[in-house]
């Protein structure tokens, strides 16, 4: 019966292992595909590839710079809109909402996560839009075109549309995990401030603090969901590939990119071009969740919290 | 936990004997459907109207014919990797192409298509004429105020407002895209050198929308925005198109009759090489920008069942098919152009022998 006990245990050990070895090896041939796809552009542009601000399939001459520079600048500022309010509702919901209210809200949070990314793209494009052009680029321009940031004309779609999008994307994700996280922080270490005679506001700020690697992980959820977003982006953002430092021009991304050109890519290196984008961008989204990793471990100290996520 | 693993054994038994029963019976299914079914991939522009054709043609002759939309550069991989039967394709392969393809390739136009030029402008009641170099000139960013002298020169008596012109092209390559830069290249030397033609160029100016209605949508939203859609969506749509002046001259209405003409116009050169465009037709009724689609087939087909399917169908298509077109909106094929077509029908062989020698 022990025998019998220690080969279940067995059996159960690799079996999870092997589900845990199958996302490596999934990983590995994403690499393994996307390296051999990309082999003929790898050999003809070298690095300059990544450099280049080129995108021309007639002449195929072929830069990802442009896609590099779109796809960074919309997710920054997605993250940009989305984290102040993101956790701002996570902290109304957990800390100062009634549990039942906070309960009801965050379960309408949670159902945005559920529409399908082509209907946020829609809306982008019909009720967004109009509105940024009409109303809020004009002013934008009227008021701040001194910055090179709102510099341009009134498209509606572009940069700034494409991160507003973006940031009701990854909300969800953001105000979900950040709420369950201040939920779980032990109820002592409130009542320990408040007992010191902390405010009920520097209270909150203890909590925070105890759920910081938390908060920063469903960051990084969300940065991960913005960097590949595809088709709500391809909707909005005006797809151009010219580099732009104001927010109100049309830019592209590598999603947007790939999901545009890759149906009628006829020439070899015209689509091998398009998979180095892919791995691009499978290189940029491990980078960003690399140095993002690094900054929880750098702002908890290297010490793994209870409630880390 | 061994009793378990042993049933499991057991068990396991049954579903490999059903399964080996079922791979000795597959042979048998794909040999007798094998006759009476083809696949296909390609182009997306035809696909309401072919997929249309298959179903007529299976009502009729009960071969049925799959087809996956997959966009020209997918089937013209598929049809390169011989997974399909043919492809279809809006461009047709350039002669570098062609080499690189395992076996004699042959084109088939099915029908043709017009891309137009809609616009946005309130003020602006009777259709915009536009010329070569005026559409050339605000694709290239050269005008970029609708008030300039160049558009009011072609439009007498029209009261142009003084606002910017926002270019709008399609983001995802298409062949729309391809017709449109393919005539862009034909009527101006500039263009053809610093931009050239393809299912997707380096645009100087403008901004993408996805789809002919990602480009619809943003020229309904933005006053002075002017785009380019096939002419069957502008027609669903009732998007105003600019009358556009062709080789002889005269500015012409995008219209189905108008995209046949162009076809007519270029059949001559169609005839020496059916990949010729027909951008531009030297016809004097034509509409300029228009190109046909194609199916992709190989000229010596190995399987003798399915290559006299295959013939028959596309037979059955440039006949019969054709009035079926102007109801969905595409031009027909001229009768000339038909010829061209039925020359290339007789080409095509099985093991070397002609197909319709056997029929």
């Amino acid at each position: 019966m022990k025998a019998a006990r220690i080969s279940g245990d067995r059996v159960y050990r690799a079996a999870l292992g092997g589900a845990a070895a199958l996302v490596f090896l999934v990983m590995a041939l994403i690499v393994y595909e996307t390296s051999r796809g990309s082999a003929l552009s790898l050999r003809t542009f070298g690095l300059g590839f990544l450099l280049g601000t080129d995108w021309d399939p007639v002449a195929e001459r072929f830069g990802a710079l442009p896609y590099i520079w779109g796809t960074v600048v919309s997710s920054g500022l997605a993250l940009l809109l989305a984290v102040p309010l993101g956790i701002g509702t996570a902290v109304y919901l957990a800390e100062i909402a009634d549990r039942r209210v906070g309960a009801i809200v965050s379960f309408v949070i949670e159902l945005l996560a559920a529409i399908p990314s082509i209907v946020y793209g829609i809306w982008g494009f019909f009720v967004l839009a109009p509105w940024l052009r009409n109303a809020v680029e004009p002013w934008l321009i009227a008021n701040f075109g001194f910055l090179p940031l709102f510099r341009g004309n009134p498209f509606g779609i572009g940069m700034l549309n494409a991160g507003i999008v973006l940031a009701i994307m990854i909300l969800p994700t953001i105000v979900s995990i950040s709420r369950e996280v201040l939920l779980a922080t032990p109820r002592s270490l409130r009542e320990a401030a408040l007992a010191l005679g902390a405010t009920p506001a520097e209270s909150i700020g203890v909590a925070l603090g105890a759920a910081r690697p938390g908060i920063l992980g469903s960051v990084i959820l969300a940065l991960g969901r913005a960097l590949g977003e595809t088709m709500a982006v391809t909707m909005v953002i005006g797809n151009t590939n010219r580099i732009s430092l104001s927010l109100l021009a049309p830019g592209a991304t590598m999603s947007s990119i790939i999901a545009n050109e890759f149906t009628e890519a006829t020439s070899p290196l015209y689509l091998s071009a398009l998979i180095e984008i892919a791995l691009v961008l499978f290189v940029i989204t491990i980078l960003v969740n690399g140095i993002a990793r690094l900054l929880v471990y750098w702002a908890t100290g290297g010490r793994r919290s209870a409630v880390a996520a | 936990m061994k009793t378990t693993k042993n049933t499991s054994r057991m068990r396991a038994i049954p579903i490999a004997l059903g399964l080996a029963l079922l791979s000795a019976l597959a042979p048998l299914a794909v040999a007798n459907t094998g006759t009476t079914s083809l696949t296909g991939a390609g182009a997306t522009f035809p696909y309401p109207l072919y997929s249309k054709w298959f179903d007529v043609y299976h009502e009729k002759t009960g071969i049925e014919i799959n087809y996956q939309s997959i966009g020209s550069g997918g089937g013209i991989q598929q049809i390169k990797a011989g997974t399909v039967d043919f492809g279809a394709s809006d461009a047709p392969l350039s002669d570098a192409r062609l080499k690189e393809m395992p076996r004699r390739i042959i084109h088939f136009p099915t029908v043709g298509g017009a891309v137009v030029l809609a616009y946005n402008l309130p003020s602006v009641r009777q259709p915009l004429r536009l010329t070569p170099d005026l559409i050339a000139g605000i694709y290239m960013g050269k005008i970029t105020s609708w008030n300039d002298k160049r558009i009011a020169a072609s439009n007498p008596g029209v009261a142009l407002p003084a606002a910017p012109i926002l270019p709008v092209h399609r983001s995802d390559g298409s062949g729309t895209t391809n017709i449109f830069t393919t005539y862009l290249s034909a009527v101006d030397a500039s263009w053809k050198e610093m931009v050239g033609a393809n299912t997707s160029v380096s645009w100087p100016v403008g901004i993408g929308g996805k789809g002919n209605e990602g480009v619809s949508g943003l020229i309904r939203q933005t006053q002075g925005a002017i785009g380019y859609v096939e002419l069957a969506y502008a027609k669903q749509n009732k998007l105003p198109a600019a009358h556009v002046r062709n080789k002889s001259g005269k500015f012409i209405e995008p219209t189905l009759a108008s995209t046949t003409a162009a076809a007519e116009g270029a059949a001559p050169m169609l005839a020496k090489d059916v990949r010729f465009p027909i951008a531009n037709s030297p016809a004097p009724a034509a509409y300029p920008i228009c190109g046909l689609t194609f199916l992709l087939v190989y000229q010596d087909q190995k399987d003798p069942g399915k290559a006299h399917a295959l013939a028959g169908f596309i037979e059955w298509a440039i006949h019969d098919g054709q009035s079926v077109a102007p109801s969905l909106d595409y031009a027909p094929l001229p009768d000339a152009v038909v010829k061209v077509n039925e020359g290339s029908l007789r080409r095509l062989t099985t093991g070397g022998k002609p197909l319709l020698a056997n029929r």
